[in-house]
Parts: C-alpha cells; structure tokens; sequence
C-alpha cells in the first residue's frame, strides 16, 4: 500500500528520528527531499529527476531523544503519473537525508503514486475509415469516440462493403506501445491487452457488425506523450480479420486514454 | 470412402464436444451451489465455447445445442437471484459482456437478458433491440441460426404484447413485431447463406441438411402469428409486407418456398382473404424454380376450408373478389413460370376449380371459365403423357361432378368436352367411366336429347373407337364393364314426354351405332329395351289422339329398331338379335300391330336359317321363337300357320334327337293358347306330341344300336307329362287310355334288360306317377277325369 497523490497537492507530513537507546547522535543537517524520477532500464541506475524538491529539517547538530520534524511541500507541481512498464519506470519519492561526517548518510525513501484525472475533453471526434485491399475486402468503420477513459465503452460499427475473401473471425485488439529512448536509442515495446472477438463467420456484402468493448476489464494506463523526452505510452485499436488459411488482415488506429474526472 | 469417414468422425466430434460440455458444466454447477459468480461466468462461457465448432452438420449441432441450452436454464435460474450473487442485473447485463468469444458472450447476454426483461429494470423493447442487435456479430450460418434461435426461444413469453406484463408505457406491440421480424430476416439471411457453404459435390446432402434447419426459420413466423396485436390492419401494413420483402429479396427457392407455405399456415384465413392481392403479388417474383404451384394449392385449399366452415364469411370472399384475384394470379405465374411442367398448371386449375366450387357454388360461368382458362394453356400442345397430369385432369374434370352430384351441370359447361379432347384416349375413357359412375350413382337422369349428344360427346372414348387406339391392348375384362356401364348409363336417358324420349332415343342410337362390332352387342339392348319401354308408354295411352304428324308413335319405334337389330346382324351376334326381333316381335304383338310383329318374326326366322349354325345355339334359339310364337295372338289364320309350320319344321330339323323330340313336343303349345279365345287344335297337338314320341323312339333305337342298351326313358316320361297336361286342359284328342298305354310303355322299358337304370328319370317318373295317383284320389271333376287310367 502506498499513498496516492494527484499533482498540486500538498504533501504534508513528519519524519521521526530517534537515536539508539541513550546514545549522542551527531550529524550534519537532516533534509527531506521529493523527487519525481523517470528510470530507463536499458539505462540502469542513471535516474532523471524531472522534479526535485528539498526542505532542510534541521542544521547540523546533535540529537539526545527521538525527534519530530514537520514538513509540508505546497501544491506541488506533479505533471506525470506514476508509470511500471516493460522498459521505464516513472516514480516519486520522498528522500530524507540525515548527513554525517566521514561516514555515510543515511537515507530513507518512501514512494507514493500520482495520478492526475482530466476532465471530459470538450471535443471529442469520432473515428471513422473505410479502408479496403483492392477487390478482396472493402469495409467502413466507425469507432464513436477518438478518446475513452478508463472505465470507458468502445462503441462502434463495422460495415462490408465488399467480401472476397472467406473471412473465418474479426477481432478488436487494444495494443499498448511503449517507446523509451530517442533516436537510434529508441526501444519499442508492444503488448496485446485485450482479444475481442467481435465477429464469427462470414459476412456478405451490407453487413453491419456491432462493437462494444467494455474498457474495465483491462489494466490501461492514460495516454502518456513524450514524458519529459524520456517515453510515450500509447493505445491503439487494431481491427483484425483471420481469414481460413489463417492469414490475418488488420487495421490500427490510435485512441487516447485518459482518467476521467469524476465530477 | 471419404464420406463415411466424414459421418465416423463427426461422431467422434461430436462426442468431444458433449463431453466438454459435461465436464465444464460440472465445475459450472459447482460454482453455482458456490454462489460464485466469476467461476460461474467463466466456465459458463467455457462450456458455451463448445458450440464454436464447425464440424458438425446441422443434425450434430442441434444434439449440442440442446445440451448447452438445458444447462442455460439452471444459469438463467442463478442469474435472477441476486441475492446469490449479489450483482444488479444491469450490471450483470454488462459484466457477461465481458467475455472474449463472441459465441459464449452472446448465448450469456441473451440469457441476462430473458433475466433483465423479466426484472423490469429496462423497457423490454430496449432489451430485445440490443440482443438482437448484437447478435449481428455471429454471421456463420449454423452457429448464428441457433443464436437466434435461443433469443427467440427466450423472448417468446417476453413480447410487449398487448396484455403482456411486459408491456410499459412506452412499449408498443410495434416493438415486439419489429424484434421479431428482424430476427427472423436475420435468420432467413443465414439460413440462405448456408446454401453457399461447403464443397460442390456435397450439395445435395448440405441442402437436404439445410432443409432440416427450416423450421427454425420458421418459428419466427408462428411466433407472429401467436402475438395478439397482431391484428388485420398491422398484419397488412406492416407484417407481411415485410415478410414478402425478406422472401422475394434473399431469391432462395428453398426459403421461398417454405416461407410462402409457413405464411398460409400459420396466420388466419381471414387475413389471407383480405391480403389476397399482396400475397399473389409477390408470387411472380419468386426464383422459376419455386413449386409455387404447391404453395398456391395450400392457399386455395385452405380458402377452400374456410368457405366450407361458415356461411358468414362467404361475403368476405365476393367482397375482396377472391376468384378473380386468384384466377388472375395463376395465370400470372403460369405465364411467368414457362419451365413449369403441365402437371403443374394442372394442379393449380384444381385448386382453383375447388376454390371455386366450395366459395362459388352457383356460379357456374366460374367453372367454366376456369375450365376454359385450360383449354387455353392446353392448345396447341400434345395429348397430355405424363400420368401424373392425366390424373389431376381427371380430378380437374371429377371435382365439378363430385359437387353437385348432377352431370347435367357439366353437360352445360361448354368447356368440359373440350378439355376431354386434350385427353389421350385411356385417360379419356378413365373420365367417361367417372362421368357415368356419377350418373349412375346419383341416378340423375338425362333428360333432352340434347344432354345425350353432349354426354355422348364426353364419353365418345368409350362408344366409339378413337383414332390411335390400340386394340391389341385393351384387357377384355375392362372392356366388359366399360362397356356394361355404357348399357347401364342408356337406361338413365329418360324424359317423361314421348317425343322428347324419342328424340332421345334417336340421338343416343346415332351414337352407339358406330360403335363397331365389339360394342354394340353391350349398347343396342339396352336402347332397344328402353325404346320399347317407350312403346310400353305409348301403348297405355292408346286413347289419346295421335295424329299422322306426330314421329312418337309405336310403328315410327318399331321401324327405328328394326334398323337397330338389324346392326347387330352384321357384327354378327345373331343369337342376340334373333331375342331382340322376338322382344319386338311382342311388344308389336301387344300394339296390335301385326304386319310389324310379322316383319319381325320374319326377321327372327331369317337370322335361324342363315346365322344361326351352331347347333346349341339352334336349340335355344327355337325354344325361344316357340315360346314368343305361342303368347302371340295379333296374327291372322294364314300369318300364323306360316310362322307355326315354320317353327315345327326347324324342330324337327334340330341336329340331335332328343333336342327334336323336345322342340317338337314344345310346338304342341303353338296349337293350344289356354286363353279363352286363344287356338285350341287338339288334332294337331295330338300329332305334334304323336311325332315326338316317334323321335322319342327313333332316339331309344340309335342308343341302343350305338351302345347296345337302351337309352334313358326321360324323354318319354317329358312326353307323358305333356299328355298329361293337355288331358287335363281338355283336349279330347288325348284319350286315358293313349296316357295308360303310354306309361305301360314306359314301364316295359325300365323294366326290360337293356335298360340301364337311370338317375334322372326313374325319379321323375315316379314322380309322374305319384301325381296322377293325387289326381285320381283328390276327388272332383279331375278324378273322375283320370279315373280311367291305372297306375
């Protein structure tokens, strides 16, 4: 269980010291610092702090007894959300420092995630294709919405205009690409998230095939675009046909995901 | 051996999936008696998986379906109880929707739907547009009929129909017709589709396959008519219409067809009556190769039926103009449908004719018409072949009869003999036979002459010999009665006025008389009994003045008969003829008409002497003039004794000798008529009987000769017993004491040696004796009569 914070929040809290039975600590200043760190695994141990924020606690000294220090970072500017992917890992921690001369300091961290919710986007356009391989399948889609929250329902339609081919299903993929890096650094990574079957069998000519894809059931994250020039997260819908030799044929188009505000 | 490997392995496919089935129903059921609802849902859609398959045909995929279904009404059980599970049915209604495969996940959503429906939580109408909706996602033709079959088989009692509980305010019956009519098209959709599965060359199986399936099609439509909003109005402008758009539109014949049918079936007759003209509409639209001719039958009949049912809804029928629309519309499709065989056309014209028959029956001009609008498609073409068409026109012609009993409608019809024509000339005598049957058993007469030249005309394959027939093959038997019954069918041609029967008998002789020598021994009897029947007539209104212009009088008949015997003569059948002329000969005798009587005597003679060779027939034949001769009594002295020497002559001519004594014994009658003013020569009986006991003996001697005993005294016993009679009738030339000599003569020859005893007439003469013994003993006149003769 770690705490949940959302950006601009005020992140308020103590830390306690408290030295070993009867004995002198001395040190060199105690510091809290929060940080937001983007760690690419290909790239371990190098940490990019795209926040780092420091209360200094106490000045140098020496503690007899356990001691309380107060701290409180003011609507803090979080931009990203917590992130775990294949190759990236998106954090915050809060760092406290307790320095010492000629020997290490020592240092205590605590996670916490954030998650930013946003509102409804006021346009939101529907995507919709015809697309087609010459002669064999011609076909008009329509997704409702270019952009679902989380918990959102894919509604939309798939119409033939023409079949060639003997199509044996259709499917409706969510496909997650994650790419970390730039340039010739870049790694992308792809992951299926959701198998949908939306048809089976054959359609003729005319047919209208429903879709309706509840987005609940799978682990989406939002859309994440380019975070700090480190990553990107997105989603696609990849519409797929398996034809009776098993040949597959897809379309893929990109949605945006993002966690919807509750109001 | 490709296929039977096929039919071995959809076995073994098929028992996979029953036990895949079974073995996810059993965790299934674990995790309902759990009340897990996440373990429900996934071994529920597991065990829904099974029917993804594709192996099996039609037949195999219904036994898994059935196994799968009885195991979704345990779920739909578990899915009403919240309490167990503990999720509101609208969130149910989405969490099944969860599931990847789009089979499972729809057999689940139907099943939370019956649920949600049930609930009220949503209007039912909306629940069902969804489900149907959705299922739009199975387009495979097996899995998606048995979809939809379950959403259908689930949605039956959930209609918002009127008076339905699922009926909300905002639910119309609109909604439940839209859901199924929409369901249905989509099943007709798949249901044709199938069609165009599989390989070529197992085309036939699959389509005999498919044929399997229709009734789930079908369904639909019974499910349409079971819904009470249904009514007149909706049912013209919105089911049907629609209905005939899907049938017309998916151009499948098998579909067609069986949907053309479901729809007579299935909704009232009432609604067919007042949609006759949307419904015959459609029916040139239809593929050629549509036995709309069978679907069209099935309407009629049941048309038919529901005339017969009431006379309240007759009206109905004059109303929409029932038989011009349906006559209209045959025509229509046999013109459009060039390919259809004649026995097709045939069939629809029965239909039609008893359409007509049971809504119309006094509208004759109707049955014509509808005869005519046959001849018409016949024209021009070949006598029918085909054995099935020869049928339907027999029950084509049968149907008008069988109705009103009364041949004499068809006699007026003016189309009926000209279907006849288009008959080959067996089917045409199978008609004629059915027309005279009728006759017979309705013995409904014919009465103008008019009537008999146009019956004549429809039953003219069997009065005369048609072009073509093949003598060869008729079987005699068949002939014989086709024949009786032609001899029978003249004795129903009769009218009460004379000259009208004359007329009658006329016109009926006309036609027999070509009948050609096989025939007319059956057909001239007849007439020339029922001519004398006329005369008979005549005769007993002798008072009444017939003046010389009047054709019915006896002597105009006689003439005709004369004529008519006269044919027989030729055939030859003369020993028929010869009874004939005596027939005559009588009913002239009776008719005081003695020169006729005479002429035909004449004729009689004529015949014995020149056609009559064989000696039997010889035998019977003067019996038979001796007998007419004797009731005689119109002729003159002269006239008479011409005919009498004539007819003593020929008997004593007669080959045998037995057979001469007996004929002339029988002359001694023609001398004594036991009237009271009939000719009593007793003279010439004395020397006729006196003649027979000569050949009497002549007989005894050549079997003695020839057999070397003598032969049996029977003839002499005859003879006595002719003594005998005309003794006690009076005549004084038999004496007591011939009688007494001539049983001593009898007596000596069974007595002598050479006689052999015999069976036959040692108890008739004892017999004879025994008789006399009565007769001496009675007492009275007789006795003392015979008081003289000793026994």
């Amino acid at each position: 269980m770690v705490p949940l914070f959302q950006s601009q929040e005020n992140i308020i809290g103590e830390v306690l010291v408290e030295p070993t039975q009867g004995k002198k600590f001395e040190h060199n200043g105690v510091k809290i610092e929060l940080l937001g760190q983007i760690e690419l695994y290909f790239d371990r141990g190098n940490f990019y702090d795209f926040t780092s924020l420091v209360r200094e606690l106490d000045v140098p000294g020496e503690l007899y007894e356990r001691k309380t220090y107060q701290f409180e970072f003011s609507t803090v500017e979080m931009p990203h959300e917590s992130y775990n992917g294949i190759n990236v890992r998106l954090r915050y921690i809060l760092k406290v420092t307790i320095g010492r001369n000629y020997i290490s300091n020592i240092v205590e961290c605590q996670d916490f995630v954030v998650r930013n919710y946003t509102p409804s986007p006021s346009i939101n356009n529907s995507i919709k294709m015809e697309v087609g391989i010459e002669d064999c399948l011609h076909i008009e889609f329509e997704y409702g919405k270019s952009k679902y929250h989380l918990k959102d329902v894919i509604i939309g339609k798939i119409y033939f205009l023409l079949v060639r081919i003997k199509i044996k299903n259709m499917e409706l993929e969510i496909r997650r690409r994650e790419s970390t890096g730039s340039g010739p650094n870049t790694y992308v990574e792809t992951e299926t998230l959701a198998k949908f079957e939306l048809m089976d069998g054959a359609p003729v000519r005319g047919e209208s095939i429903p879709i309706r894809l509840f987005l609940s059931p799978y682990e989406l994250t939002p859309t994440y675009r380019n975070i700090n020039n480190k990553f990107s997260v997105k989603y696609y819908l990849n519409l797929v046909f398996v034809d009776e030799e098993d040949r597959r044929y897809f379309k893929q188009q990109e949605i945006t995901v993002y966690r919807l505000l509750e109001s | 051996m490709m296929i039977p490997d096929g039919i071995e392995d959809e076995e073994k496919w098929l028992a996979e999936g029953i036990a895949g089935i079974q073995h996810n129903a059993f965790y299934m059921h674990r995790a309902l008696d759990a009340n897990n609802l996440r373990e429900v849902l996934k071994y529920s859609a597991q065990m829904l998986s099974e029917l993804r398959t594709s192996k099996l045909s039609p037949h195999k995929y219904y036994e898994l379906y059935m196994r799968a279904f009885d195991e979704l009404r345990k779920l739909e059980m578990f899915f009403k109880d919240e309490s167990r599970h503990g999720v509101s049915i609208v969130d149910l209604y989405e969490l099944v929707q969860h599931a990847g495969n789009i089979l499972p996940r729809l057999y689940l959503l139907c099943t939370v739907g019956s649920v949600y429906i049930k609930s009220k939580e949503a209007p039912a109408k909306d629940v069902l547009k969804d489900l149907v909706e959705m299922c739009l996602g199975v387009q495979h033709p097996i899995r998606g009929l048995f979809l939809r079959s379950y959403l259908a088989q689930i949605s039956r009692d959930k209609l918002p129909d009127i008076g339905s509980e699922y009926k909300g305010d905002s639910d119309t019956v609109v909604d439940a017709v839209d859901f199924v009519l929409q369901n249905f098209v989509e099943m007709n959709k798949l249901w044709v589709r199938l069609k165009h599965q599989g390989p070529g060359r197992l085309r036939e199986k699959l389509e005999k396959e498919r044929s399997e399936l229709r009734d789930l099609v079908g369904k639909n439509l019974h499910v349409l008519s079971q819904i009470e909003g249904v009514d007149l109005e909706m049912y013209k402008d919105t089911v049907l219409p629609r209905i005939l758009e899907q049938i017309v539109n998916c151009k499948d014949d098998l579909a067609q067809y069986y949907l053309m049918d479901c729809i007579i079936q299935v909704f009232p007759d009432e609604y067919h009556l007042q949609t006759l003209e949307t419904l015959l509409g459609a029916c040139p639209l239809l593929q050629p190769t549509v036995d709309i001719k069978t679907v069209l039958s099935q309407l009629m009949d049941r048309l038919s039926n529901y005339a017969a049912s009431s006379t309240d809804v007759l009206p109905e029928f004059l109303q929409v103009e029932a038989f011009a629309k349906l006559s209209s519309a045959i025509g229509r499709v046999i013109e459009a449908q060039v390919e259809m065989p004649i026995v097709g056309a045939i069939t629809l014209y029965v239909s039609l004719l008893t359409f007509t028959l049971h809504v119309h029956p006094d509208r004759l001009d109707y049955v014509d018409q509808v005869l005519g609008a046959f001849v018409k498609k016949l024209s021009g073409k070949p006598k029918l072949e085909d054995s099935k068409a020869k049928k339907q026109v027999v029950a084509l012609l049968s149907a008008p009869l069988e109705k009103y009993n009364d041949i004499v409608m068809a006699l007026t019809l003016s189309n009926y003999p000209r279907v006849m024509d288009h008959l080959d000339n067996e089917t045409n005598k199978v008609m004629a036979m059915v027309i005279i049957q009728s006759i017979l058993k309705n013995t409904s007469c014919i009465s103008t002459a008019d009537q008999v030249e146009v019956l004549f005309e429809l039953i003219k394959g069997l009065v005369k010999d048609l072009d073509g027939t093949d003598v060869e093959e008729l079987d005699e038997e068949d002939f014989k009665e086709e024949q009786n019954s032609v001899a029978r069918l003249i004795h129903m041609l009769y009218n009460d006025d004379p000259e009208e029967m004359l007329k009658i008998i006329c016109a009926a002789k006309k036609n027999i008389m070509n009948g050609g020598p096989k025939r007319l021994p059956f057909t001239v009897p007849p007439l020339i009994l029922s001519a004398l029947g006329l005369i008979r007539r005549l005769q007993g209104q002798e008072g009444d003045l017939t003046g010389e212009e009047v054709p019915a009088t006896p002597k105009n008949i006689f003439q005709i008969l004369n004529q008519a015997i006269g044919t027989l003569t030729t055939v030859p059948s003369p020993e028929l003829a010869l009874r004939l002329y005596l027939e005559c000969a009588e009913a002239a005798n009776d008719c005081d008409l003695e020169p006729v009587a005479y002429e035909f005597f004449t004729q009689a003679f004529v015949l014995y002497e020149e056609e009559i060779t064989d000696s039997k027939a010889q035998v019977t034949a003067i019996h038979l003039i001796i007998g007419t001769l004797q009731r005689m009594n119109v002729f003159g002295v002269e006239n008479r004794d011409t005919l009498t020497h004539k007819a003593t002559g020929y008997s004593a001519k007669l080959l045998k000798k037995p057979d001469q004594c007996r004929a002339v014994y029988a002359c001694s009658h023609l001398f004594w008529v036991d009237d009271l003013d009939g000719i009593k020569d007793g003279e010439r009986v004395l020397l006729c009987l006196k003649r027979a006991l000569r050949i009497a003996n002549a007989a005894q001697q050549m079997v003695n000769v020839t057999r070397g005993s003598s032969g049996p005294v029977t003839l002499f016993v005859e003879i006595l017993n002719k003594y005998l009679y005309f003794f006690e009738k009076g005549n004084p030339q038999i004496t007591s004491a011939a009688i007494q000599a001539l049983i001593e003569l009898i007596t000596t020859e069974m007595k002598s040696d050479s006689t052999v005893p015999e069976a036959v007439s040692d108890p008739f003469f004892a017999s004879t004796l025994r008789y006399i013994q009565f007769q001496k003993q009675k007492g009275g006149a007789m006795s003392e009569k015979y008081d003289s003769i000793k026994v």
